[in-house]
């Protein structure tokens, strides 16, 4: 059993292109020998700065032969539906064999496939794939029309045996298949010709070559520690730039280097940042925690271990830093300045064309801020005025620098100004959390600027009906949303989303009917509107609605992040229902105490008592065509068992309204547990069509007040099984 | 000259560069004489890279860009500044180790330096061009720009052409290993009359950034920006037949030169800071469908023609 080697030996792949490919190529050529009917064991794939690789192991020599019987027309059907079938098989009229079918003689072509020689198999299968590789993005080069990430340079293509290997028969755009390849661009750029899979791996491992990713990763790591310890220092884990590191080079070699003194009073984000963007250096911490120092990963061994190389890269990091501390510098003293000329700026920014500028953004996102910390009983002041600088580090130079410093430098540059921690914190904190394993704000102003923020967006995008749509959500409203739901989760908040958003929907959409008009020139009547919105802080609540779906969406981001808790989404779906929905943490509370309470045997029979009744009831109602609404008469009872149910419906009402007013559900749904035996009881003694007229409309009405007993508790009849 | 010694000036570096790609057979061109932000701009690249015909040139640019002005006083950063530029249509298929030999030939060890060709795409709005290529990194320092033009103009390429481009005062830096731009030896430092980079362009990088940022003429050169639209389309819309000599001449360069010029002005408006942000998008669009109708005219002419 023969295995296959491919090497696709090209200019310098993208970095961050290159564990997709590897996993593309793996996956495009099994699945097209599978598909050509050659079996396979293990296949693995490789890819450096330079080369893909994909070894497939124990193939057979030749495909396994196929026979295929299909069944065509009527030997007395039209010519034309003949042809058809012949040009489907791809045989001649001779080649088909007339049957006996129930209906006449029917046409059968038999298809014999020969097996075919794997390398023919290989060489069509790689071909296919060469050309239609999906690369994010490709390119052309020479006088060539094939398309690869950078030039393609060679391919090994080599079917090998214990005993024999052979180049299988291929060539696309003039790159001949060959058994040859090149070693490290510098250490080993000699040409290497290869046997087998096993001498590829060993060759390349001598030419300087480390294949695999993971493998150049370790060595990145263990050598970066190792440095790191030797000096007593404490390396900093960067995950994201380990990979993209050890997608640069074939060969690593890490080096440590210092970073210079006049440079240690930066704050350690922006050394890192400079480091790690311009230059893809590691930070490493001294004992005190401050960053001290570097580590470079380079590509390859020299004489000098490394003194040139390392001397570059000093110098380098040292004009860069240069530039980040005249940034800082700068930045401090418009911070000292209060900031102004930044805010000012920012009325020149356009956030988006159709919502005007960031200053008017932060006008609505502290207005709204300020009504969040109302509603929280926190300082809508302090509010207000922390939401109104907790941007302005987007007009600094570091942050026009380094984009993912907004907030970090906001914060150093808001204590820089004289603002106290809590709001200096607002500036970072509001952008919170940054993702699904980011910490959530707890303070009063950073929580109440951070919804004021991703609420203000949602109802911005809402406004322009720019809703995320499947895969598609540019401007991260999920993700928003998101973070709404954690805030006030997380926090314990007791807010109302509608109240919040409908607010902030208006004044939105103002804003874009504002934006709008004035692009179709109609300044005039804009400024009237505008002037008109200004004359009306307030915004009463009358008469306004929430955008359409907006609460919807956010009820969906909140089941799929209930259900990522283990909350069923029929038990979400039947809180949801209830009135105060838009009160996430009641929500919540109502649905573990739900949860809990159907996983009882009590709860799980109390459901299916609930549903009996009120599926009687809805049939009842149906075919009579009223509502049995009244209030029934328990003197109609007739047997015991209908009695007590009674006594425990008027036991279990007097027990849930307290309970339900309280929010303790808990003690809500016991009350509504010690119904089960009574429903159950009922049920098995009563008979509730009764022949008697208003025996029958009395149990009715009865089966309508445990429904609407249990519904005030949780709508069960969304609850399903 | 040969490779093995370290050159000792800015300006051989130059004359290296020069004689490497010259002995690569080059031609060797002259700077363009227009204020370009950057050597692609050069006819030589902007529109050799357009068409069929083959072409390889190599040429120094004076580069300006008006918004990295800093009164001389920055090490490394000047409002105008040299680019060197290489291009070959078709690329050749060793490109890669053409432009290793060159980092040779001034006098980088390639066994004592790191060498890495790191993602970037270029791209350049204003041209309506981008390519794919990597930013060319020795010892962690970019040193140059490598391209595969994949579009100019709106147009695809075909065949695709190579570009190189070294920054030169920043590479001349790393291989002389200064530290400040302006204390760059430009002639040998063992010269009769020793002129540093700073004895050249100090007083020039003072005045223009004080002209750049604060003094030039705003509403000259809006005025400017819009005579140069206006001319630039009136050039390509004149009627291809020239009545004198009865010869077809279609009239690229001309118009070209008025795109040019309607981006520097641009630049310059720019670096005044008078132009908004949404302003910005629509003025380069302007550009860039100026830049775009040269080629539309260029790869009807005879320039851009198969052999």
């Amino acid at each position: 059993m023969p295995d296959l080697l491919i090497e696709l030996l090209s200019e310098e792949i993208p970095a961050r292109m290159q564990a997709n490919a590897a996993e593309d190529l793996k996956r495009l050529v099994t699945d097209g020998l599978a598909e050509a009917g050659l079996s396979h064991d293990d296949a693995t794939s490789y890819v450096t700065p330079r080369r893909l690789i994909l070894t497939v192991a124990g193939l057979p020599k030749v495909s396994p032969a196929t026979r295929e019987e299909r069944k065509g027309p009527s030997v007395s059907a039209p010519e034309k539906a003949l042809d058809g079938f012949l040009r489907s098989t791809g045989l001649s009229k001779e080649d088909l064999e007339a049957r006996d079918g129930r209906k006449g003689q029917v046409w059968f072509a038999v298809i014999e496939r020969e097996g075919r020689p794997a390398s023919q198999i290989v060489a069509e299968v790689l071909d296919a794939v060469i050309r239609e590789f999906p690369w994010p993005k490709s390119m052309r080069w020479g006088s060539g029309s094939l398309r690869w990430v950078r030039p393609l340079h060679s391919i090994i293509c080599l079917l090998c045996d214990a005993d024999e290997s052979q180049v299988v028969d291929l060539e696309i755009d003039g790159i001949r298949a060959g058994d040859r390849t090149v070693g490290h661009r510098f250490m080993a750029p000699e040409s290497i010709s290869v046997t087998s899979t096993a001498d590829y791996l060993a060759k390349m491992n001598g030419a300087k070559v480390v294949l695999s990713a993971k493998g150049r990763e370790e060595i990145i790591m263990r050598e970066a520690t190792r440095l790191a310890d030797e000096r007593g220092l404490e390396l900093v884990e960067d995950k994201s730039l380990l990979a993209e590191v050890a997608g640069l080079v074939e060969w690593p070699v890490v080096l440590l280097g210092e970073i210079g003194e006049e440079f240690l009073d930066l704050p350690p984000e922006v050394l890192q940042a400079s480091m790690r963007v311009h230059q893809k250096f590691f930070s490493a911490r001294d004992s005190s925690g401050r960053i001290t120092h570097f580590i470079a990963v380079a590509d390859r061994e020299t004489a000098d271990k490394g003194a040139t190389i390392m001397a570059g890269n000093q110098k380098v990091l040292r004009a860069r830093l240069s530039d980040a501390k005249f940034f800082w510098e700068n930045d401090l003293r418009v911070a000292r300045d209060g900031m102004k000329a930044w805010t000012e700026m920012l009325g020149k920014v356009t956030f988006h064309n159709r919502l005007g500028s960031q200053a008017e953004r932060i006008d609505r996102i502290s207005t709204l801020a300020g009504e969040v910390a109302s509603a929280l009983g926190a300082d809508p002041d302090g509010a207000i005025s922390a939401a109104l600088i907790a941007k302005a580090d987007l007009s600094s130079e570091m942050v026009y620098e380094f984009a993912e410093l907004q907030g970090i430098m906001g914060e150093h540059y808001a204590r820089a100004a004289g603002y106290s921690d809590e709001v200096a914190r607002v500036a970072r904190e509001h952008y919170q959390p940054l993702g699904p394993s980011d910490d959530v704000p707890n303070g009063h102003l950073s929580i109440a600027v951070a919804l004021a923020d991703k609420i203000d967006t949602l109802a911005g995008f809402w406004a322009m009906d720019e809703k995320p749509t499947g895969s598609k959500d540019p401007f991260a409203l999920r993700r928003a949303a998101l973070g709404v739901i954690r805030l006030i989760l997380e926090n314990d908040l007791r807010i109302s989303f509608v109240e919040i958003a409908t607010k902030s929907g208006l004044r939105a959409a103002l804003a874009v009917e504002e934006h709008d008009s004035e692009a179709a020139g109609r300044n005039a009547e804009a400024k009237a509107l505008h002037d008109k919105t200004r004359g009306d802080p307030g915004i009463g609540d009358e008469g306004l609605t929430l955008p359409r779906g907006i609460l919807e969406f956010l009820h969906d981001r909140m089941k799929v992040f209930l259900r990522g808790k283990g909350l069923r989404h029929d038990v979400i779906d039947a809180c949801l229902a209830m009135p105060g929905a838009d009160d996430l943490t009641l929500l919540v509370k109502r649905s573990t105490a739900l949860s809990e309470f159907l996983d009882t045997e009590d709860g799980d029979n109390l459901t299916q008592g609930f549903k009996r009744a009120h599926n009687i009831l809805k049939q009842a109602e149906e075919k009579d065509g009223v509502e049995y609404a009244l209030v029934p008469d328990p003197k109609l009872a007739e047997t015991d068992e209908e009695r007590s149910l009674f006594d425990a419906l008027e036991r279990a009402e007097a027990a849930i309204r307290p309970a339900m007013r309280a929010e303790d559900f808990e003690s809500a749904m016991s009350a509504m547990a010690n119904l089960r035996g009574p429903i159950d009881g009922f049920f098995d003694e009563v008979q509730v069509n009764a022949a008697d007229e208003s025996l029958r409309r009395n149990r009715l009405n009865l089966l309508h007040r445990i429904s609407e007993t249990c519904l005030a508790v949780a709508d069960l009849s969304r609850i399903e099984g | 000259m040969s490779a093995d010694t370290r050159p000792k000036s800015f300006q051989e570096i130059i004359l290296r560069l020069q004689s490497y790609w010259a002995g690569k057979g080059c031609a060797l061109l002259q700077p363009y004489d227009l204020e370009v932000g950057a050597g692609t701009f050069h006819p030589a690249t902007m529109l050799r890279a357009l068409g069929p015909r083959e072409w390889s040139a190599a040429y120094v640019q004076a580069s300006r860009r008006p918004t990295d002005g800093r009164y001389g006083e920055n090490p490394h950063r000047l409002q105008h500044y040299y680019q060197f530029q290489v291009i070959i249509k078709p690329s050749p298929p060793d490109l890669q180790e053409l432009y290793i030999g060159s980092l040779e030939a001034i006098g980088i060890d390639m066994d004592l330096h790191d060498i890495r060709f790191v993602e970037d795409d270029w791209e350049s709005p204003t041209l309506g061009a981008w390519g794919l290529g990597w930013e060319v990194w020795c010892d962690g320092m970019e040193v140059s720009q490598f391209t595969y033009f994949q579009q100019v103009g709106g147009h695809d390429c075909h065949p695709v052409s190579g570009e190189l481009t070294y920054g030169l005062e920043r590479l001349a830096m790393y291989v002389l290993g200064i530290d400040h731009v302006m204390e760059m030896p430009f002639n040998d430092p063992q010269s009769r009359i020793a002129l540093t980079y700073g004895d050249v362009f100090r007083q020039t990088e003072e005045e223009f950034a004080r002209w750049n940022f604060d003094v030039a003429d705003t509403g000259m050169l809006f005025r400017h920006f819009d005579d140069a639209e206006a001319e630039c389309r009136r050039i390509l819309e004149a009627e291809e037949l020239d009545q004198k000599t009865g010869k077809r001449i279609v009239m690229v360069h001309p118009a070209y030169d008025q795109c040019i010029k309607a981006s520097h002005l641009f630049n310059l408006l720019d670096a005044r800071g008078v132009i908004s942000v949404t302003e910005r998008q629509a003025y380069i669009g302007r550009v860039r469908s100026l830049a775009k109708a040269c080629a539309d005219a260029f790869v009807t002419t005879e320039a851009a023609a198969g052999a």
